[in-house]
């Protein structure tokens, strides 16, 4: 009975997942399509990638779009953590408010973050591009790095910085052997989910984007609006084997960190 | 005293940012929906009026409000029902099981959300791959129209969003403790007892940040209606972004927005009320 059931949840689990990558087994197969119709199966061909490659604006939107996470992820990371540690030390009557307010751009539909910024912006004057897609971009990555390390922070042992500091550590150097090293990796996590956050974003973008600056996933909606384009598979199928290249990456690279220390 | 001074520097950035791009662009946009618009081309003009807000009363807006609602909630609906049980099956593999299945479901999410919905078209366009297997199978001898239709949008948020119910769901599962639903079970409950009365309630929490996270991008992602939707259906978030391109109407958008925000706060605040929980479960 057990296991008939054990077997069932199984079967479920498949069946979904089956369905989750059905779009994207799709993608992959019609990327070698030669034919410009995705309808029929027309034989292998590669046109589409070197078509891809060809295309210099879809270059430059991802180029755009790889610098912008970049950017926007770093700023995110050092004001993130920064106001993450902070917030667990000091004790203004703001505070609560404050927490709530910094994660408001996660909380809101993105609709409205795109139009509040578009509207800000040009009240401020800034220049649609660059500047605004970063500033834009950094404001919905912060609430993930400060909610993942703050998380973080709240499960340390405070008896570890309470050694240190019983040691002889001055403040900062605790902060910087102890505390620091222990909030890593959630800092890590958030910046990687900020970036995916990021490099994904259509609706903030489409606001706050300028005449001459593209980013990928902004056009890539434009082309998909306008019909089925046997080029948009071939980025697909290149996008995908990045990510499973990185992921199957880290997590090797998690599993080895993790051996010896099993051993202890 | 100094020591406090010292920590304080660093909210600093925080603080100024938040001030900066989140508060002063909320309070802007408030200010800008009492605003009049210039009644031909771009711009408005200080003077205070609410007829932004009475203008929203109009049925051809208000069904746009409805629609929308409608959508999210099915669309939560639909992210809950097939989420959860996953999320739940999921927790319950073993360790090696769940790392594979975490890989499984990472990389779909990694991969731009755009170019998944572009499958679906593959799939379910008049003469896709759908229709071509159904008609080869017999089973349909008319093509069926699903692209740009409602169903064809609900599929497309359902997609899009089931995830991020997943991994609040099974997060949380896995943090269970298992001898408190056994507790149960010894005292004489039945499974199905034991799951409602514990197992469920214990996983609430995770339940409760998947919904947030399902409902609150779902009444914001047109794109997903436009691309899948043609024009068919025009969502709160088409409309914005139509009065704001288009229409150029910025203080008509922004009383949507207003509107918009207030009622998805609203939405948060009693689910939260309803099921007793504070604070949002970390995920990821």
């Amino acid at each position: 009975m057990k296991g008939k059931r054990f077997a069932l949840s199984k079967l479920y689990l498949a069946l979904i997942m089956l369905i989750t990558y059905l779009p994207l087994i799709m993608v992959v197969v019609f990327s070698f399509n030669d034919s410009k119709l995705t309808a029929a199966w027309k034989g292998f061909s590669l046109r589409w990638y070197q078509e891809l490659f060809r295309d210099a604006a879809l270059m430059e939107a991802l180029a755009n779009s790889i610098k912008l996470g970049v950017i926007s992820c770093a700023l995110a990371a050092v004001i993130g953590t920064l106001g993450a540690i902070g917030m667990t030390r000091v004790h203004y009557k703001s505070k609560g408010m404050m927490e709530y307010l910094s994660t408001v751009p996660i909380m809101v539909p993105e609709i409205i973050l795109g139009m509040v910024f578009m509207a800000f912006f040009s009240l401020l004057g800034l220049p649609f591009g660059m500047v605004t897609l970063a500033i834009a971009h950094t404001a919905f990555c912060i609430p993930y790095v400060f909610m993942m390390v703050k998380a973080r922070l709240v499960g340390i042992d405070p008896s570890l910085e309470e050694a240190a500091r019983d040691l002889g550590a001055s403040p900062a150097r605790t902060f910087w052997d102890i505390t620091l090293p222990l909030i890593m990796p959630a800092v890590a996590s958030g910046c990687l989910l900020a970036f995916a956050m990021s490099f994904d974003d259509v609706v903030i973008s489409i606001f706050v984007n300028g005449p001459k600056t593209s980013t990928l996933p902004i056009k890539v909606y434009t082309q998909i609006k306008t019909g089925v384009t046997p080029e948009m598979n071939a980025l697909c199928t290149m996008i995908l084997a990045a990510v499973i290249f990185v992921l199957a990456g880290t997590s090797l690279l998690r599993r080895q960190k993790a051996r010896p220390g099993k051993r202890q | 005293m100094e020591k406090r001074n010292k920590w304080g520097l660093l909210v600093a950035p925080l603080y100024a940012f938040t001030l900066l791009f989140v508060l002063g662009p909320m309070v802007y946009m408030v200010l800008v929906s009492f605003a009049r618009n210039n009644g031909d081309g771009y711009g408005f003009f200080w003077r205070f009026t609410t007829e932004n807000y009475t203008k929203i009363a109009d049925p051809v807006y208000l069904q746009c409000f409805v629609q929308s609602f409608k959508l999210a909630f099915s669309t939560t609906f639909f992210v809950i029902l097939l989420g959860y049980p996953f999320g739940y099956f999921m927790a319950r593999l073993s360790e090696r099981g769940k790392r594979r299945m975490m890989f499984l479901i990472m990389v779909p999410f990694w991969t731009s959300s755009l170019l998944r919905l572009y499958g679906w078209i593959i799939i379910l366009q008049a003469k896709g791959v759908m229709n071509a297997a159904l008609m080869g199978l017999g089973i349909l001898k008319k093509p069926l129209k699903i692209l740009y239709s409602y169903p064809a949008v609900l599929i497309g948020m359902i997609y899009a969003l089931l995830p991020f119910m997943i991994l609040s769901v099974y997060s949380s599962v896995e943090k269970m403790d298992w001898s408190l639903t056994e507790a149960a079970r010894d005292l004489g409950a039945s499974p199905f007892q034991a799951f409602l009365t514990v197992t469920f309630k214990l996983t609430l929490p995770g339940l409760l940040s998947g919904v947030i996270l399902t409902f609150i991008p779902s009444m914001g992602l047109f794109f997903i209606a436009d691309i899948l939707g043609g024009n068919k259906i025009v969502l709160v978030g088409s409309l914005i972004q139509d009065q704001l391109t288009r229409g150029s109407n910025w203080p008509f958008a922004a009383a949507l927005a207003v509107i918009l925000t207030v009622l998805t706060s609203l939405m948060i605040f009693f689910y939260r009320k309803i099921t007793h929980v504070k604070d949002l479960e970390e995920i990821f």
